[in-house]
């Protein structure tokens, strides 16, 4: 196991390092320059031009300002935001637990729908059941977010009034956020009815979120779950004469899980992307439409930092999902 | 449904503030957060209406809804003979916001005036790069060039000297980067060691005091109970929920769970003026969009060519599929919400064939050229790319051949600043201090070719105009020269004016008071919610 560990450990600081690589010179070969864009149709001198350029660093090679910026890195310094001065960091901190419950929400909400819905659409293959589910999938899957979103805010908030429109508190409450989770902080700062409000708040955002990994997870499972029921070993299990809830429960899951999981760690990726629409539809805090804004504005710290940030947490993600792989499957943890 | 979650959430409302009676809190469902909370260095009117409106003040305000420049932290003023020196009387008894970690000792007074100007202008001053900001607005209204010196006459009173006579300086005053700051706190920050809580929790005269920011979610303000204008600001909290979505701002009015928004789509506003529970006010925006032809390039260096090509022009058409009725055609290069607008000048006719013959008159045949279509959206060009499409369509049948041609948005501003530039450019602008000057000398001076003048347009009768204006101070003196000046810009033809935007606020019918600015803010001190 702390070999496997060490192997997936080395890939990752690879990757890190790439990926700052391509981060840094990604937002720089896009056309627009930071400065002209921040002066907008007023325009600036050419002095100040320059001037800002030195404040900038631009004025330095290419070369130098990505050894600057990776040395920076390394000791745990992403820069600041051009626009509002304040460490990437610091901003990031201050958003990302909104992406993560959001996120976290979404994707329970799909495994905890999406595995049982594939696991019997499986073992009632080709009925009813299993052509609705798999005809809902494909439409949850090839659904646009946002008019997807948009649909459910104008029936359930507009039309039904059931869920608040977009937020992630009702304004009437105000309270300390400590940890950033509001359905923690709701809970800590005592307030009769800001739970609830929480709750009410992360509802459509987090239906919209995981519909897409849901229909994923769901035609995964059902496929994977499909292949395992035509394998000998079942076979024998049903001459056996076991009841077919240990049959489809312990022996067929549990084997289909290894694709179903690779799924899942995999939709974490979808996810952040998805979040992005999702956060700017429902006006939701997170860090989605903070990096938008920061690549229309061209704030190369802010692009930069986020970029590495993210693909942090989804490496840490996949770290994770391999991890798994060896507890479920031991053939993957011993082989050379 | 939406009755009764009202009632729930005003019985809510009513449950928190305790037994008081019911606090009044008017929620604004902003577009975007804010930059920062220091207006001097940002220059975005999301940012202003979050500072400067609600928190600061300034030595001169513009009253709101119009582009008069009224007193505000100074009570009266005056110019020197020349031109050259303007004394302020300031308002005695103003008292500035507290918060945790600042409780003012003493009114406001000159020292404050001198801190909010001198830390843009000295570069030794401990203030100038303490936020690591720049002082953008300052500096493009060109103020370092042009303020010589601040002095403090006494606690009360405080004179500004100036390098050149320059009319608009009182309309300067009254902008967002003149908004004036306690010196008291920056001096308590700086001793804390924390200089850039200037800029995160603002401490002002205005009429609310900043409580608490939530990035990209929610803004809190409370009254301030010693606001210097009686009876203001008359609700007792304001909330900015951020929603960047148009259209979900729009289920949020419509649901209750906000009073008032800005920006909404143009395809929305027919629907929001049948629906009863809003309102929708509306004003012409003090803007304009216009396309500028590259008059240093032939055959566009001649004004019967321009003119030719203004008359093809189907401004009508524009107005509808662009604008979607958002917008009314322009004329003048200054929208009519300004003073001096010059109301007796005609606009070009749409006639196709006079256009045709005027071009074959001047021996101007098989012409082709480029429109340049802004990549981004602004009030002023809704859809420049559709804008173009129809430009395209209507020099085409005056045998013009048209390629549209676009760049990503900073490389559009650079490249079109080009005096060689090939094309004429779809840009336009929107005022900062209400003056012409803004204007007609920022966008067709002969000081602004090669940069905000994309016309590059230097024409002698024009700038001798303009210039003068400037020198003077008797406003009708200046009504006239400024009237004057369209009339040339009209014959000269460098543009082809095409739109003013109308902007519209959706509101819900409890809110009473609310102007439309014309110059683009969002200001609530004098809204009150109906019971």
């Amino acid at each position: 196991m702390l070999r496997f560990f060490i192997s997936r450990l080395s890939t990752f600081f690879v990757t890190f390092v790439g990926v700052t690589l391509i981060s840094f010179a990604f937002i720089r070969v896009i056309p627009g320059d930071p400065i002209i864009v921040m002066a907008g149709e007023r325009g600036m001198s050419q002095e100040r031009y320059e001037e800002l350029s030195r404040q900038y660093g631009f004025d330095q090679p290419v070369l130098t300002q990505f050894w600057d910026y990776l040395t920076g890195v390394l000791q745990g310094d992403l820069g600041q935001s051009f626009v509002t001065k304040k460490p990437v960091w610091d901003e990031f901190f201050a958003l990302f637990p909104a992406t993560l419950e959001l996120s976290l929400c979404a994707i329970i909400l799909a495994i905890a729908l999406g595995i049982p819905a594939g696991v019997i659409a499986a073992v009632n293959r080709g009925k009813f059941f299993d052509r609705a589910l798999m005809s809902s999938a494909l439409v949850g899957y090839s659904m646009p977010i946002f008019w997807w979103a948009l649909l459910l805010i104008i029936v359930f908030s507009g039309n039904l009034g059931w869920t608040p429109v977009s937020g992630r508190m009702g304004l009437l409450y105000y309270f300390p956020t400590p940890t950033g989770f509001m359905l923690i902080d709701s809970l800590l700062s005592g307030q009769s009815g800001a739970f609830v409000s929480a709750v009410q708040h992360l509802i459509l955002p987090t239906i919209v979120l995981a519909t897409i990994p849901l229909a994923v997870i769901a035609r995964q499972t059902r496929s994977a779950m499909l292949e395992v029921l035509s394998e000998d070993y079942i076979r024998t299990a049903r001459a056996k004469g076991l009841k077919p809830w240990r049959i489809n429960g312990l022996h067929a899951l549990r084997n289909a899980m290894i694709p179903v999981i690779t799924v899942i760690g995999l939709s974490v990726g979808t996810l952040l992307a998805g979040a992005i629409l999702t956060e700017t539809i429902f006006s939701w805090p997170g860090i989605g439409k903070w990096m938008v804004d920061s690549i229309f504005r061209r704030d190369y710290p802010v692009v930069q930092g986020g970029l590495l940030l993210v693909a942090v947490v989804v490496m840490i993600v996949n770290l994770i999902v391999d991890m798994l792989y060896g507890l479920i499957n031991p053939r993957i943890r011993t082989r050379k | 449904m939406t009755l009764k979650r009202l009632m729930v959430s005003a019985g809510i409302a009513a449950m928190l503030a305790g037994s008081a009676a019911a606090q009044q809190t008017l929620v604004y469902c902003s577009e975007g957060s804010p930059e920062g909370f220091d207006p001097a260095l940002f220059t975005s009117g999301t940012t202003f209406d979050a500072s400067s409106h609600p928190v600061y003040n300034r030595l001169a305000e513009f009253k709101t809804g119009t582009t008069e420049v009224v007193p505000g932290l100074a009570e009266s003023w005056e110019a020197s003979e020349d031109g050259l020196e303007y004394t302020f009387h300031l308002r005695s008894g103003v008292k500035f916001h507290s918060n945790d970690n600042f409780t003012p000792s003493r009114d406001f007074n000159a020292d404050d005036v001198i801190f909010s100007f001198e830390r843009q202008r000295l570069e030794d001053h401990p203030f100038h790069s303490a936020s690591g900001g720049s002082w953008e607005y300052f500096q493009s209204m060109s103020m370092p060039d042009l303020i010589t010196s601040v002095e403090k006459v006494d606690d009360m009173t405080v004179k500004f000297v100036l390098s050149r006579p320059e009319a608009p300086f009182i309309a300067n005053l009254a902008m967002d980067f003149a908004s004036i700051l306690s010196a008291e706190y920056a001096d308590a920050m700086m001793e804390a060691g924390t200089p850039e809580m200037l800029n995160q929790a603002p401490v002002g005269t205005g009429p609310f005091s900043f409580v608490a920011y939530q990035k990209d979610a929610v803004i809190r303000y409370a009254k301030n109970p010693d606001y210097w204008a009686d009876g203001l600001p008359k609700v007792d909290n304001l909330v900015f929920a951020i929603t960047p979505d148009a259209s979900v701002r729009y289920q949020k009015l419509q649901a209750g769970e906000c009073h008032i928004m800005p920006y909404p789509n143009p395809a929305d506003i027919q629907a929001m003026q049948d629906d009863e529970a809003v309102t929708v006010a509306q004003q012409e925006g003090l803007n304009v969009g216009y396309l500028a032809y590259n008059t240093t390039v032939a055959p566009f260096d001649n004004p019967k060519v321009r003119k030719a090509l203004n008359m093809a022009i189907d401004k009508q058409a524009i107005i509808d599929v662009v604008f979607q009725g958002s917008g009314q055609i322009a004329k003048n290069p200054i929208p009519p919400t300004m003073w001096s607008y010059n109301d007796a000048v005609e606009d070009d006719a749409f006639d196709p064939e006079a256009a045709k013959e005027m071009l074959e008159a001047e021996g101007v045949s098989d012409l082709s050229m480029k429109i340049w279509a802004m990549p981004v959206q602004r009030p002023y060009n809704p859809n420049a790319r559709r804008m173009a499409e129809l430009m395209q369509a209507d020099f085409g049948k005056i045998g013009v051949d048209v390629e549209i041609v676009s760049y990503e948005w900073g490389e559009y501003l650079e490249r079109s600043r080009a005096k060689d530039r090939d094309g004429a450019v779809l840009l336009g602008w929107t005022g900062d201090n209400g003056d012409p000057d803004n204007f007609l000398a920022v966008l067709l001076g002969c000081d602004a070719v090669e940069a905000s003048n994309r016309a590059q347009w230097c024409h002698q009768p024009f700038e001798d105009l303009i210039q003068e204006a400037k020198t003077v101070t008797d406003p009708a003196e200046r009504t006239r020269l400024y009237e004057e000046a369209q009339v040339v810009f009209k014959e000269q033809a460098p543009w082809a004016t095409i739109a003013h935007s109308v902007v519209f606020m959706p509101m819900r019918p409890e809110v009473e008071g609310y102007k439309v600015h014309p110059l683009g803010g969002h200001i609530f001190t004098d809204v009150s919610l109906a019971e």
